[in-house]
């Protein structure tokens, strides 16, 4: 960028300044990998080609990508450092969400698991 | 490596000079204070739904003996959900762009296109739940009902939200127009709007495409 049309972008844009004409990029990039990650997620889901019990691994890990893609492209989450605070608070929210959700899917699989022999005596019972 | 012995030929004082740390440079602007704000309650919120994703992992089997996730999901109408809320939250970004370099128009254009395609969104929901509710999917039918309906509606509640607030921000534009207050909740707006579709991600992975699955 030459010496003027940087001047003239300044004075256009006084407010964020190091935001230049590349965040329309950075948007569409977000935009062309989420899309290409969703497409992705809705073809694994519904082929038959690929090993069926991977499935489900497959689709969480193409889930998480996108979020990634989310967060960096739109929400501008990155390691700089004026951004410590916002990736601290994102870190100890994804502890969180992982805990909650791990943890009641543990703990009631294992209650699960010790109900099962009861499950066919209430049957009987029933009929 | 040509970078690297630059820095390393920079005195230390040019260094600090160049890039203070947090603490020499005072307090932070008031827009990165709102948005780390406002970031937290994001982070809250994605919390709340956590839990609401744990109840469904945990109710999903429970259909007591009514229709499940492959009877009832039909997938077309949740890629054009998920089309809708994605192109959306980009036309939210460039309305954040236009907003920084203060082109009006763009604004407004950006705005409407989120909001119709934010709208299409919660049509389609809407018609999706009346078709359940029409074949006798109702909330109170089973443990996985309720639990569908009450994430999945929960996060349309979430859209309705949004779509409300994205009507009194353009509103706000045109009578107070593009004064620091008013482009800080353009700010917090956008941070919203885009945390949703991230919330739509684990959405429709978890219930719809691991859903119609057998």
């Amino acid at each position: 960028m030459s010496e003027t049309q940087h001047d003239a972008a300044l004075y256009k844009a006084p407010v964020i300044a190091q935001e230049g004409p590349s965040s329309w990029l950075v948007y569409t990039t977000g935009l062309v990998l989420a899309l290409i990650l969703t497409a992705t997620s809705f073809w694994v889901a519904n082929t038959a080609v690929l090993w069926e019990p991977g499935i489900p691994l497959g689709l969480a890990v193409l889930a998480i990508a996108q979020m990634g893609v989310h967060l960096v492209f739109f929400l501008h989450i990155t390691t700089g450092p004026d951004n410590t605070n916002n990736v601290l608070a994102l870190a100890f929210g994804v502890l969180i969400v992982f805990l909650v959700v791990a943890g009641s899917l543990w703990i009631m699989a294992d209650l699960n698991g010790s109900m099962m022999p009861l499950q066919p005596m209430n049957l009987r019972m029933q009929h | 490596m040509n970078i690297a012995a630059e820095i390393r030929d920079v005195a230390p004082e040019t260094l600090t000079e160049v890039r203070p740390t947090a603490t020499e440079a005072g307090p932070a602007p008031k827009r990165v204070v709102v948005g780390y704000g406002f970031w937290i309650f994001l982070l809250s919120d994605i919390v709340m739904f956590a839990a609401l994703f744990a109840a469904y992992a945990v109710l999903v089997r429970a259909t007591a003996g009514g229709p499940a996730g492959p009877q009832l999901f039909n997938q077309v109408s949740v890629a054009i959900e998920t089309a809708c809320l994605l192109a959306s939250s980009y036309t939210c970004g460039l309305m954040s762009l236009a907003v920084n370099s203060r082109r009006r128009g763009a604004f407004y254009l950006a705005a409407v296109i989120t909001f119709v395609l934010g709208a299409a969104f919660l049509a389609f929901e809407i018609r999706e739940f009346a078709d359940m509710i029409a074949r006798g999917a109702t909330p109170q039918s089973s443990a996985f009902l309720s639990a569908f309906f009450t994430l999945v509606g929960c996060h349309g509640l979430h859209v309705t939200g949004g779509l409300v607030w994205l009507l009194v921000m353009m509103a706000q534009v045109a009578v107070k127009g593009l004064r620091p207050v008013v482009e800080r909740r353009l700010l917090c707006f956008s941070l919203f709007w885009h945390a949703l579709d991230i919330v739509w991600v684990a959405l429709f992975t978890v219930v719809y495409l691991m859903g119609v699955r057998p």
